[in-house]
């Protein structure tokens, strides 16, 4: 095949992958939505668990009782939603191995943020689908799903860019390193902010169907109890950070070193990354003093996450060519050159 | 995970509200366990997050000093204050170096009680097993025919086998004999080594900024470069560099190769840029060639040779009248835009005037590598190789300002002294030159020929000690980390006890990570102790299935 059969390939796996993602996202809306009608959780059981979980160490031991009482036709769809899953990933894998075989000379579909994005949101369903047994994140289905394919559709529509051969700067096996590093260890910090996120809506509607002195039911009642869901967050986020340290504080300065002849310069992306390593960092300490464990927490997660995205999207829109690493336009390396002799 | 954080000698659990009214030295006492908690140390890693925003949207001198004195130029008013905040050079600022100064600090004084703990603890005994083992989040109990002390041997072969450390206590009057056992103690002392190993790495980043520099220059193809001060454009050293210590290298650059995508949709992007240069590493030693790539430096001894620019050097030849040279060479002219429009200048001290007197004339434009041109854009470059090279130039007469005794760019005319080169009908004198041709200058002041085309390479030199310290260090630190958040601390203990004519025994456990679950870790066990063909005693548990 050639480059350019191999890039109409890829985007026409893109345009599959997503419409694939639609078809799960909305078997996995049906499920939940069986699961409004079925009967809701037992409530005192879970109400039980989680005072116990304020305090002890016993947090989560009755956790996955609320899976277990789903009805036929919820476990049903919630299965033809993962299925369909597993092979729209499989098509965004061929999606982004094609966009790599495009370029000539062929290379890792790193280039630009077109494909970042699209290598990014593919870690985010691997990384859902091979923890999904482990963790039981069926209630995580519709969230990644419904995620992926509107980061998938911004991608196509806003940040779509031809496949263009990589700059010098950017050969490097080094590139190679730090892009899978930082790009698993986004994802990771991803599926982690969507269970902080889960956390916070969970705990809030805890404490107002609380107030209100409702029953619950719906798909809140459905997701785990709040320290399963806290502790999931903090698995995901340390599987993360370390990933993370390495991409942005390792290879990263090894790579810019050779590409640009200085380790740490504090360029605006760096300072980013340094900025998000820092917040997590400050995420880990939170959930190990009190006072600051649980919700402060996950916000923290949140705010580790947004610095995290905007590096990525922000400091490309709006530094522009005012950061080395900005893929945005191809710069001649002369151009830093300095004026004041 | 609540029981990991109280255990912990670090994090004093609540701090009273405020200082309490005390003697200086008990303040001094509260202050210092203030400053070392780790809720402080939460609060400094924000600050620190917060503190660094600034100098990704202000322009920072050290990072890009044309785009700063840009923008200092665009906001006169914002300027002064921004400079006494520090806001051009945030990451020297005294802010910014408190907030980092205060984290180490709190830093060391967190880690050093820390390590005498954990220095104690490492050698320590498993604990004693709690009195209620069913108190625990984690038990078992099961029975058995065997003697309990056969099942306390085949719990403490099962636990050493998983690399637990492990105690037997032998039953003694009423008090039935127990295993205790512990593993992980790795956690912590991954978490201290990470934390050790960023002190390592600011260290390392200290010695690097201290000792070392960095300096730029541009080498015109066939010229070359001796590590000498004035050999730079621009040179930063730290602190306790000693200018004697540039190591005595030089090096000439033979060639420089580019490839420009000629067609596609990225036609004009640079490919594969790479200078050939002959080094010695000292004078009189060998000579050696090398390429130098961008990604592949030329190390000499300490120092690097990073190839990070290029663009062109028009050769251009001043004549008097009488033919004789005022000035020939190679002027190098700065990249303007991708399309390698560039901008330089000439400076002839001594050019001839009408009448034979002397003057100093200068000359300052723009070199077109593919010269075009329309009536809307002017002259234009495009496309970033040579393929139809051309000069467009003004000319200026006067006093260049050279002796004035101030430093002068090369790269910029100083126009105070200058005067433009007017034709008689008033309009500025323009030196359009192809390649090869030559112009005429007005007044029989002679004239000046495009005679050839060089390229120039950007070259960056920098030493960095340190680097090596640096580097260790973030290893260390990630290997700890890697130890801290995985490896899982915890604790088992079985007892085992005659009653009734069978062995009861009781197995609990404690995990002390946080997210840690030992369920099956006890299971396990639990299935080694039980009897072969097991009595189907179902063992107690506490917890169901669960998502670990
Ligand atoms: C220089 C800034 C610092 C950074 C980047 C940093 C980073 C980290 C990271 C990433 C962890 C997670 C490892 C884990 O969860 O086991 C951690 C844990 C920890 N840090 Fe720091 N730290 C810093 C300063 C401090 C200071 C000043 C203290 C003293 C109060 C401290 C005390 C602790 C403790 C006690 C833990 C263990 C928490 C746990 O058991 O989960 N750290 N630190």
């Amino acid at each position: 095949m050639t480059h350019e059969q191999f890039e109409v390939l890829s985007n026409q796996a893109v345009a599959a992958c997503a419409a694939a993602y639609f078809l799960a996202f909305l078997a996995h809306l049906g499920q939940w939505a069986a699961g409004r009608r079925a009967e809701p959780v037992e409530v005192a059981r879970e109400r039980e668990a989680v005072t116990v979980g304020a305090g002890a160490p016993t947090a989560g031991r009755a956790a996955a009782a609320p899976v277990t009482d789903e009805p036929e036709r919820m476990l049903l769809l919630g299965r033809v939603g993962v299925a369909v899953t597993v092979v729209a990933a499989a098509v965004h894998f061929v999606a982004v191995l094609t966009r790599g075989l495009a370029a000539d000379p062929v290379r890792v579909p790193w280039g630009n943020m077109y494909e970042f994005t699209l290598t990014g949101t593919f870690f985010v369903v691997l990384g859902y689908l091979l923890l999904y047994k482990r963790f039981g994140l069926s209630w995580l289905s519709p969230v990644v799903t419904g995620f992926v394919l509107v980061i998938l559709m911004v991608d196509v529509l806003a940040l779509y860019e031809p496949v263009v051969p990589l700059q010098d700067s950017l050969q490097s096996p080094w590139l190679v390193i730090h892009v899978v590093a930082a790009v698993i260890a986004t994802a990771a910090f991803t599926i982690g902010g969507m269970c902080s996120v889960l956390y916070l809506v969970k705990s809030r509607w805890e404490q107002r169907t609380d107030a209100a002195g409702r029953t619950r039911g719906g798909y809140l009642a459905r997701l785990p109890e709040l320290a399963v869901l806290d502790r999931i967050a903090y698995r995901t986020h340390a599987f993360g950070f370390p990933i993370w340290t390495f991409a942005a504080l390792i290879t990263g300065p090894i790579w810019a070193h050779y590409a640009w002849g200085r380790y740490w310069g504090w360029d605006p992306k760096e300072v980013w990354a340094f900025i998000t390593w820092v917040v997590y960092a400050a995420y880990l300490h939170a959930r190990a003093t009190s006072g600051w464990k649980g919700s402060s927490a996950a916000v923290i997660a949140l705010v580790g996450l947004a610095t995290l995205w905007f590096n990525f999207v922000g400091i490309n829109f709006f530094f522009g060519s005012g950061s080395q690493h900005s893929y945005a336009v191809p710069e001649p390396t002369a151009v830093v050159l300095r004026l004041d002799g | 995970m609540a029981a990991t954080t109280t255990e912990r000698p670090a994090g004093p659990p609540a701090e009273p509200p405020g200082p309490p009214s005390l003697s200086p030295v008990e303040l001094a006492r509260w202050s210092w366990r203030q400053l070392t908690s780790m809720r402080t140390a939460l609060i400094l890693l924000f600050l620190l997050a917060l503190a660094a925003i600034p100098g990704s949207v202000v322009p920072q001198t050290a990072v890009d000093s044309v785009r700063a004195s840009r923008w200092m130029d665009d906001h006169p008013r914002l300027t002064p204050v921004y400079e006494k905040l520090g806001l051009f050079s945030v990451y020297d600022s005294v802010w910014f170096s408190a907030i980092y100064i205060l984290l180490v600090i709190s830093l060391v004084g967190c880690i050093v009680p820390r390590l005498r703990v954990y220095w104690r603890g490492v050698r320590a005994e498993p604990p004693r097993a709690p009195r209620r083992l069913d108190r625990l989040p984690e038990h078992r109990t099961l029975e058995t025919d065997a003697e309990p002390g056969a099942v306390l041997e085949a719990a403490r072969a099962a636990l050493r086998s998983r690399r637990y450390r492990v105690r037997v206590d032998a039953a003694e009057g009423t008090t039935p004999g127990a295993v205790r056992a512990e593993r992980g103690k790795l956690r912590e002392g991954g978490n201290l080594v990470f934390h050790l190993s960023i002190l390592v790495v600011l260290v390392g980043f200290a010695l690097g900024s201290l000792l070392g520099f960095k300096g730029g220059a541009i080498v015109v193809t066939g010229d070359g470069f001796a590590n000498t001060l004035s050999q730079y454009d621009d040179f930063e050293a730290g602190s306790f560099f000693d200018v004697a210590d540039l190591e005595p290298f030089d090096f000439t650059v033979d060639g420089f190769d580019v490839t420009f995508l000629q067609e596609g949709r990225q036609a004009g992007m640079a490919q594969k840029f790479r200078a050939d240069v002959t080094y010695r590493t000292a004078p009189g030693a060998e000579d050696q060639q090398r390429e130098v790539a961008v990604n592949h430096p030329l190390s000499i001894d300490d120092t690097d040779v990073f190839l990070i620019g290029h663009g062109y050097a028009p050769n251009i030849t001043v004549r008097n009248t009488d033919g004789t040279v005022a000035y020939s060479g190679p002027v190098v002219f700065l990249p303007e835009d991708t399309t390698f429009r560039s901008f330089g200048v000439v400076k002839v001290p001594d050019a001839e005037q009408a009448g034979g007197r002397t003057t100093q004339l200068g000359l300052e434009g723009e070199f077109y590598p593919t010269y075009g041109f329309t009536d809307e854009s002017g002259p234009f470059s495009a496309f970033p190789d040579s393929k139809n090279p051309a000069l467009s130039m003004l000319a200026w007469t006067g006093d260049l300002g050279l002796d004035s005794g101030r430093s002068q760019s090369v790269y910029a005319l100083d126009k105070d002294g200058l005067d433009p080169l007017l034709k008689s009908d008033g309009q500025p004198v323009r030196l359009d030159l192809a390649l090869g041709r030559t112009a005429e200058l007005p007044d029989g002041m002679g004239t000046v020929t495009f005679d050839g085309l060089s390229r120039f390479v950007k070259l960056q030199v920098s030493h960095t000690p340190g680097q090596s310290t640096a580097l260790v260090g973030v290893v260390l630190a990630l290997l700890g980390l890697l130890a801290s958040l995985f490896v899982r601390p915890r604790r088992v203990w079985v007892r085992a006890r005659r009653e009734g004519g069978r062995t009861l025994v009781e197995v609990a456990g404690l995990d002390r990570s946080a997210g840690g679950d030992l369920s099956g870790e006890l299971d396990a066990l639990v299935g080694r102790l039980r009897p072969a063909g097991a009595s189907d005693t179902p063992a107690t548990t506490r917890s169901p299935e669960e998502p670990t």
